[in-house]
């Protein structure tokens, strides 16, 4: 028997998210620790977007189921679901991972609730256990606490991972085997909701999840003015700057694509310096990856310290304004 | 206007860092930290509330939880919630998102007549973004998640936006309907000392497994499809080494501590002696 295991590709415009091609780097990881044979799947829904399948497969996919129609073009719960969940009635796949998106968030959900199954939302890790089962490990409390969770007698297991959580693998060159839905009668008239559009766009600087090096306000930068510092000190380096929620929270920083954290961004730079965060479980979840971990604060006894390689107790207007005269 | 608002009563977040694991008992202790509305539920009853001012109707407040969740129940009312409903049973317990979302389908079915059906975008504690969708799947009414602004055309269709990453996407849905929100949607009133004082005479209803019709094994432990496994505390725990000199010193440090890192940094004054060409410039 062949374990299967699916991803389903996550596209807004003909333009792949990058999650689609972690987990598919993540799903090579998982066949290679189950017992016999093993198909890794993607499942690409929308319209005109055959152009995505080479990418799948070099990233993975030995399989691409793909749904292509003009009333795909924009997602919609009511169209994606159906389509997907009969096709897992059909195939019948063991593992089913969606990426914790703003789309993949709902859909994931919606397919399990049509199929029964379960879902493991927002998970950190994924491994397979002693007995070929599907253990996910899903933070709670902030990421205070980690628990495991399995769907042993239902199928597909089901899972969601944010962006950042896998680091997408080396790419291989791979003819993928195509089999094209039949999508033909799929009518969005009629429903009784319609996706009117979808607005994107990308932040201009260093996308926070490329840079090597970040610099993180926290509520102690207290001004739009040490904000645009922190900017600087970014471009002056190649980084970016993010932020805590606080500091978004009072508009210091330009919006939600810069926050990091449980309900932000997980990143993992070469190097990431805070400027006066407190250390919240919230947060440093997002940032625990990170390679070398500085942080300034001005209070000696504050937890963040602990979750630092390096600490400065002293005033950050001080420490950014040095920085700024010392870095060109 | 009939709309129902789904609550949950979490332990409150601000507190989170002081979850620990009992290492005897293995069970995660939150003794001392008070219970709360989940607050982006908040954010549901404002919404809800804002829809009765414009289209009249009641407001009916529905949380599964156990029996102390009156007390937050009530605080929805005194917000200005019309009714509640708490769904409380021994055979409700350990559900997770779909036996959870099962429950909250029979009861809202046995309170019957609804327009809009509000839930929190996603729970402060588990946190896992699922009950809203899978609770409209259960309903098949059309459901949308993270939603962010909210404009009625009239009393049968709203006009919907949700949060997607760097940007959003525009809806039309028709009623009955159930929207996920997100804190952005709007600002949740305070609580009047008025508002306190009525909902004392506001009705609570307690509805158990007999009071719905229910196939038991869909619900609780039994109609959970996930099973938890151990649980744990993550070790973010690092060397934690504190720089001493003076404010030009530690910097220095620290730039050279980004050099070893593999960062390309410029510097105008002196830098370390290991880097090739970090000297001055
Ligand atoms: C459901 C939920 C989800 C959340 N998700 C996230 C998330 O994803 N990301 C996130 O970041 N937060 C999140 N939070 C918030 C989180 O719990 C914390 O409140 C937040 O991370 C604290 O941010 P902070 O460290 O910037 O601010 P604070 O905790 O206020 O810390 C400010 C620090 O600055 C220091 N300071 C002040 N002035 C100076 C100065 N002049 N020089 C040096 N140091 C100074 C202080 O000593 C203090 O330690 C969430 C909260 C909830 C309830
Ligand atoms: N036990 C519950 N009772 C009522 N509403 C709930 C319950 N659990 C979840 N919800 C609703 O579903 C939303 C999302 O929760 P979750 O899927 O747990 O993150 C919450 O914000 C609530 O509106």
């Amino acid at each position: 028997m062949t374990h299967k295991i699916w991803v389903f590709a996550e596209q807004v415009n003909g333009v792949l998210d990058r999650v689609t091609l972690e987990l598919l780097t993540k799903a090579k990881d998982l066949a290679g620790k189950l017992e016999g044979k093993t198909e890794i799947a993607a499942v690409l829904l929308g319209k005109n977007v055959k152009g995505l399948c080479d990418t799948l497969a070099d990233y993975g996919a030995e399989v691409i189921y793909v749904g292509d129609s003009a009333e795909l073009d924009l997602y919609n719960p009511m169209l994606y679901a159906p389509v997907i969940t009969n096709l897992v009635k059909e195939e019948d796949p063991d593992i089913f991972l969606f990426g914790a998106t703003a789309i993949g968030s709902e859909l994931g959900p919606t397919v399990a609730a049509q199929l029964k199954t379960g879902v493991a939302a927002h998970c950190v890790e994924l491994r397979i256990n002693e007995n070929g089962l599907l253990v996910s490990s899903v933070p709670s409390f902030g990421g205070k606490i980690l628990g495991e969770i399995l769907v042993p007698d239902n199928r597909p297991q089901m899972a969601s991972v944010k962006p950042g959580i896998f680091v997408q693998g080396e790419k291989e060159t791979r003819e993928p085997s195509i089999h094209w839905l039949d999508v033909t009668d799929l009518k969005a008239e009629g429903l009784p909701l319609k996706a009117l559009r979808i607005d994107k766009k990308e932040p201009k600087g260093v996308p926070l999840e490329k840079a090597e090096i970040v610099f993180c306000g926290g509520y102690g930068i207290g001004s739009k003015e040490n904000w645009a510092k922190l900017e600087t000190l970014a471009a002056r380096v190649g980084g970016a700057a993010a932020c805590t929620r606080p500091v978004m929270d009072e508009g210091w920083s330009p919006g939600e694509h810069v926050m990091v954290g449980t309900s932000g961004k997980s990143i993992r730079p070469k190097v990431y310096i805070g400027f006066g965060i407190s250390g919240a479980t919230h947060h440093i979840c997002g940032m625990k990856d990170s390679g070398l971990v500085i942080n300034v604060n001005r209070d000696e006894h504050c937890p963040v310290f602990e979750v630092s390689d390096i600490g400065i107790v002293e005033d950050l207007n001080k420490v950014l304004d040095q920085l700024l005269m010392t870095i060109q | 206007m009939n709309i129902i608002v789904c609550i949950k009563p979490v332990p409150d977040p601000q507190y989170y860092d002081k979850v620990s694991i009992d290492p005897a008992t293995k069970r995660i202790t939150r003794e001392g930290i008070p219970t709360i509305i989940n607050p982006v539920d908040k954010n549901g009853i404002e919404a809800a509330l804002q829809l009765k001012k414009t289209y009249g109707g009641k407001v009916t407040v529905i949380t599964m939880a156990p029996p102390n969740a009156v007390e937050n129940l009530r605080e929805a009312l005194a917000m200005g919630a019309d009714e509640a409903v708490l769904l409380s049973d021994r055979a409700f317990g350990g559900a997770d998102t779909l036996a959870t979302s099962y429950t909250l389908a029979k009861g809202i079915e046995k309170i019957g007549d609804y327009d809009v059906i509000f839930c929190g975008a996603e729970s402060a504690d588990g946190a896992t973004a699922q009950v809203a969708s899978q609770l409209g799947e259960w309903l098949t009414i059309p459901h949308l998640w993270n939603v962010f602004s909210l404009e009625p055309q009239d009393d049968k269709a709203l006009h919907v936006k949700t949060k997607v990453e760097n940007g959003s996407m525009e809806w039309a849905v028709k009623l009955p309907c159930l929207l996920g929100v997100a804190r952005e949607l709007n600002k949740p009133r305070f609580i009047s000392a008025m508002g306190i004082i009525k909902a004392k005479n506001k009705p609570i209803a307690i509805w158990g497994k007999v009071d719905l019709a229910v196939e038991d094994e869909r619900l609780g432990l039994t109609g959970s499809p996930t099973k938890a496994g151990e649980i744990f505390t993550p070790d973010l725990k690092r060397k934690g080494e504190i720089l001493t000199g003076t404010l030009e010193e530690m910097v220095d440090t620290v730039i050279e501590r980004l050099r070893t890192a593999g960062v390309n940094v410029q510097a105008t004054t002196k830098a370390c002696d290991c880097c090739e060409g970090g000297g001055q410039k």
